[in-house]
C-alpha cells in the first residue's frame, strides 16, 4: 500500500517522449491515471507486481494504490468487491493473465455484476516478444468479447490510449483495455508522413476512419495492425486501388453501422481485417459475424497463424514472421478484388 | 466516503454512446419477483425499547425466538429440498445457526434498506448453501417467507446459488473460491471510506481446497483488514467424502494463523458461542471463525453423512424431515 517510491520525472500525460519518439501506451496510461486519481477519490489502482508503478508518487492518493502481489484471481475479486462498494478500480496485469488465468473471476465477479472495473492489460498480442508464448496474449480479444457487459478496447497508439482510457471511465460497466509493452509509432505522425488528412478524434465505441478509398475496406485494431493496414493502403493506391482504412479500436460493442456503411460505399462486399491475435474469435471473427447477418460479405483475415510463437524476437520481428504485414494485407485485398 | 462528484475528465462531456450489442439479453431482474405487498408493514428499524429492562426483556425474548427461527429456517430448507429441483440439504442445515446468529444478532443490517451505505455485508462464498441464506433472509424480513414457495420456479429469481435479484443477496456466488477476494475488496473499500462497516464471508471447508481462497487470505492478512471476518462451516464433509479423506485441511487453525489471521474456534451450532466469536473485538487482524458443524444437522438419520449433500425430497421424506426438525435439535 501507499506510494511505490520516489517521484518519477513528471511528464504530462500524452506528451511526447522526452527522448523524441512516441511514448508507450502503458506509460501514457500510467501518468494519466496518477493525474486522474488525484482529482477523483473513486479511483483505486490495484497492481499485481507489474512494475509499471515503480517510482510513481501518488501523492494524496497514495492509500488508493494497492499492490496485491502475484495473484490474479484475487486481484479480480478484490476489484469486484471494491466496485460493488462504489469505487472504480483499475486492475493492472498482463493481457494473458487477465484473460486466461483470472477469467472465471472476470466473468463471475466483474462481468456478471456489471461492475465498473477497468482491466488494464499490458503485453497484448505479441508485445511480450521474447518472453514467449506463456506471456503472449493472442486469445484475449476473443475471450473478453464473449462476456456480457464487457467493453473491449485496443488503442492503436499512445495518444489513443489516453483518450480511450479517459472516455472509458464514464462507462457504468466493465472495460478491458488492451495495451502493449514498448512504444509504437504515433498514428497522426504516420498519417502526416503519408500525406493523408488528419483523422477524426478517436471516440470510444465508434470506428475511426483513417483514410477513404473507393475499392476495398481494411479494418484493423491495435498499433501494428493499423500501421499494416495504412501501409497496405499506400501500396494499393500505387496500384490504382483505393482502400478505406478503419481503426476498429472498440472490438465490443462493435460499431457495425460504420463498418457496414464503409463496405456499402465501396460497392464491393469485401473486408480485409488485420489483428495481432489468433484467427479465431478476434476482430476478424467479430466483423464477419456482424456483416454476415446483414448481407453476404467476404471477410479475409490477416492474423497470427493458429499456433504458438515460440521463437525469440521482439514484437515487430514476431509480427513480420507471423505474416501480420502490409504485404499480406495487400495480397489479400488484391486476391479478393481479382 | 465523500459525496460522489462527476469525474474530472475533460472529454467527453457526456457518457460515451456505445452501440448496443445486438444479442444483449436483459438479466432476470426484480420484475420477476412477486410484489412485496407487505413490505410496508415491516417493523421500523428505528423502534427500540427505551429502558434497560425492556432491552433485557427483548434480548431474552429474542433468544427464545431465535431457537424457533432456527427451526423455521430448517423447515424452509426442507421445503425447498422438496422442490422439483431438490436442494443442497446437508451443507445448508450445517449453516443454520451461523446465518441466524449473523443476521439476527450480529450484522448491522436493515431489511427495509438493503442497500444502506454503511450496512455490514455478508457474502456466502459457499454458494450452494443458498437455500439456507434465502430462508434466513426471509425470516429476517427481507421478503415474505411465502416467496420461497416459488423456489426454483421457472422464470423466478430463486436459483440454487445466491442470486442478486433476491433482496438481501449482496453478490452472486456458487463457483467456489470467489467470496473471500470479494470480501477483501469490500473491507478495503470500507477502510478507504473510513467506515467501521464489516464484511463477513462464509466459506465451506471443502471450498478451502480452492487456491484462490488462500490468495485472498494472504492479501487480507498482509493488509491487516480487521473488519473482515471469515466464517468456515467446518462440517468435515465435501460432496464425495470427508475433507481429510480427499485433501487434508488440518491443521486448519494453524494455516489461517500462518496467513496472518486471528482464529476463533467454536461449536457452530451454539448461537451463544457464535455470537461471542463474531462480536468480540479483534486485534488488528482479520478474524477466521472456524465453526465446527454437522452436515445435515437437524435430520438425525443423515447427520454427518455424505449422502446429505443434495436431496430431492419426496412427499414422505418431506414429512419425515419436517417432523425431525420440529422435534428440535437434541
Amino acid at each position: 500500500m501507499s506510494t511505490a517510491g520516489p517521484a518519477a520525472a513528471a511528464v504530462p500525460a500524452g506528451a511526447a517522449n522526452p527522448a523524441g519518439g512516441p511514448r508507450a501506451g502503458r506509460d501514457v496510461y500510467r501518468d494519466l491515471l496518477v493525474e486522474l486519481m488525484a482529482a477523483d477519490d473513486r479511483l483505486v489502482c490495484l497492481d499485481s507486481d507489474t512494475g509499471l508503478f515503480s517510482g510513481v508518487d501518488f501523492g494524496s492518493a497514495g492509500d488508493r494504490y494497492v499492490n496485491l502481489g502475484i495473484a490474479e484471481q484475487n486481484l479480480m475479486g478484490v476489484a469486484a468487491g471494491l466496485a460493488r462498494s462504489g469505487r472504480i478500480p483499475m486492475v493492472n496485469t498482463m493481457a494473458t493473465f487477465a484473460s486466461t488465468r483470472a477469467l472465471e473471476a472476470v466473468k463471475v465477479d466483474i462481468a456478471f455484476n456489471d461492475l465498473p472495473v477497468r482491466i488494464v492489460a499490458t503485453h497484448g498480442g505479441l508485445a511480450a516478444g521474447h518472453l514467449g508464448p506463456t506471456h503472449h496474449a493472442l486469445e484475449d480479444l476473443a475471450i473478453m468479447r464473449t462476456l456480457p457487459n464487457m467493453t473491449v478496447v485496443a488503442p492503436a497508439d499512445g495518444d489513443a490510449c489516453a483518450r480511450l482510457f479517459r472516455q472509458s471511465l464514464e462507462l457504468p460497466g466493465p472495460v478491458y483495455l488492451r495495451l502493449g509493452r514498448a512504444a509504437t509509432p504515433d498514428l497522426a505522425a504516420t498519417l502526416a508522413t503519408a500525406g493523408v488528412p488528419d483523422a477524426p478524434p478517436v471516440r470510444l465505441g465508434r470506428v475511426q476512419p483513417l483514410r477513404t478509398g473507393g475499392d476495398v475496406v481494411l479494418a484493423a485494431c491495435g498499433p501494428y495492425p493499423v500501421l499494416a493496414a495504412l501501409g497496405a493502403a499506400d501500396e494499393l493506391a500505387r496500384r490504382g486501388i483505393g482502400a478505406t482504412v478503419l481503426n476498429v479500436h472498440t472490438v465490443r460493442p462493435l460499431d457495425v453501422e460504420t463498418l457496414d456503411a464503409a463496405v456499402l460505399a465501396t460497392g464491393r462486399p469485401v473486408v480485409v481485417t488485420v489483428e495481432e491475435h489468433w484467427p479465431s474469435g478476434g476482430l476478424g471473427s467479430a466483423v464477419a459475424e456482424a456483416l454476415a447477418e446483414r448481407r453476404p460479405t467476404r471477410v479475409l483475415r490477416v492474423a497470427v497463424p493458429d499456433g504458438f510463437v515460440a521463437v525469440a524476437g521482439d514484437q515487430r520481428y514476431l509480427l513480420e514472421r507471423a505474416g501480420v504485414t502490409a504485404a499480406a494485407v495487400v495480397d489479400r485485398a488484391v486476391a479478393a478484388l481479382r | 466516503m465523500p459525496p460522489r462528484e462527476p469525474l474530472a475528465v475533460a472529454e467527453p462531456a457526456e457518457l460515451p454512446e456505445l452501440p448496443e450489442p445486438a444479442d444483449r439479453v436483459e438479466p432476470a431482474d426484480r420484475a420477476m419477483l412477486p410484489e412485496p405487498a407487505d413490505r410496508a408493514a415491516l417493523p421500523e428499524s428505528g423502534d427500540r425499547p427505551a429502558s434497560v429492562e425492556a432491552e433485557v426483556a427483548e434480548v431474552a425474548e429474542a433468544a427464545v425466538d431465535l431457537a424457533a427461527v432456527a427451526v423455521r429456517v430448517r423447515e424452509l430448507i426442507v421445503g425447498m429440498c422438496a422442490s422439483a429441483d431438490g436442494g443442497h440439504l446437508g451443507g445448508s442445515m450445517s449453516l443454520v445457526e451461523i446465518l441466524v446468529t449473523l443476521y439476527h444478532e450480529v450484522l448491522r443490517v436493515d431489511p427495509t434498506r438493503p442497500q444502506a451505505p454503511d450496512r455490514d455485508v455478508l457474502l456466502l462464498s459457499k454458494g450452494h448453501g443458498a437455500i439456507a441464506l434465502y430462508a434466513v433472509l426471509a425470516t429476517r424480513g427481507y421478503f415474505p417467507v411465502e416467496w420461497l414457495d416459488g423456489y426454483a420456479a421457472p422464470g423466478g429469481p430463486f436459483l440454487a446459488h445466491p442470486n442478486r435479484a433476491v433482496p438481501g443477496v449482496e453478490m452472486p456466488t456458487g463457483s467456489l473460491g470467489h467470496g473471500l477476494a470479494l470480501g477483501v475488496g469490500h473491507a478495503l473499500a470500507a477502510r478507504l471510506d473510513g467506515s467501521d462497516r464489516r464484511c463477513v464471508v462464509v466459506l465451506g471447508d471443502g471450498e478451502l481446497q480452492e487456491g484462490s481462497v488462500w490468495e485472498a487470505a494472504m492479501a487480507a492478512g498482509s493488509l491487516g483488514l480487521d473488519r473482515l471476518t471469515a466464517v468456515i462451516d467446518r462440517n468435515g464433509l465435501q460432496l464425495g467424502d470427508g475433507t481429510e479423506d480427499v485433501i487434508t485441511l488440518e491443521p486448519l487453525a494453524d494455516r489461517w494463523r500462518a496467513f496472518g489471521w486471528e482464529v476463533r474456534e467454536v461449536d457452530g451450532h451454539d448461537r451463544g458461542a457464535l455470537r461471542a466469536a463474531l462480536t468480540e473485538p479483534g486485534t488488528g487482524r482479520p478474524v477466521a471463525v472456524i465453526a465446527r458443524t454437522v452436515k445435515g444437522r437437524g435430520l438425525p438419520y443423515v447427520e454427518g453423512q455424505v449422502r446429505s449433500h443434495f436431496a430431492r425430497l419426496g412427499e414422505t421424506q418431506r414429512g419425515r424431515a419436517l417432523r425431525a426438525v420440529r422435534r428440535g435439535i437434541r
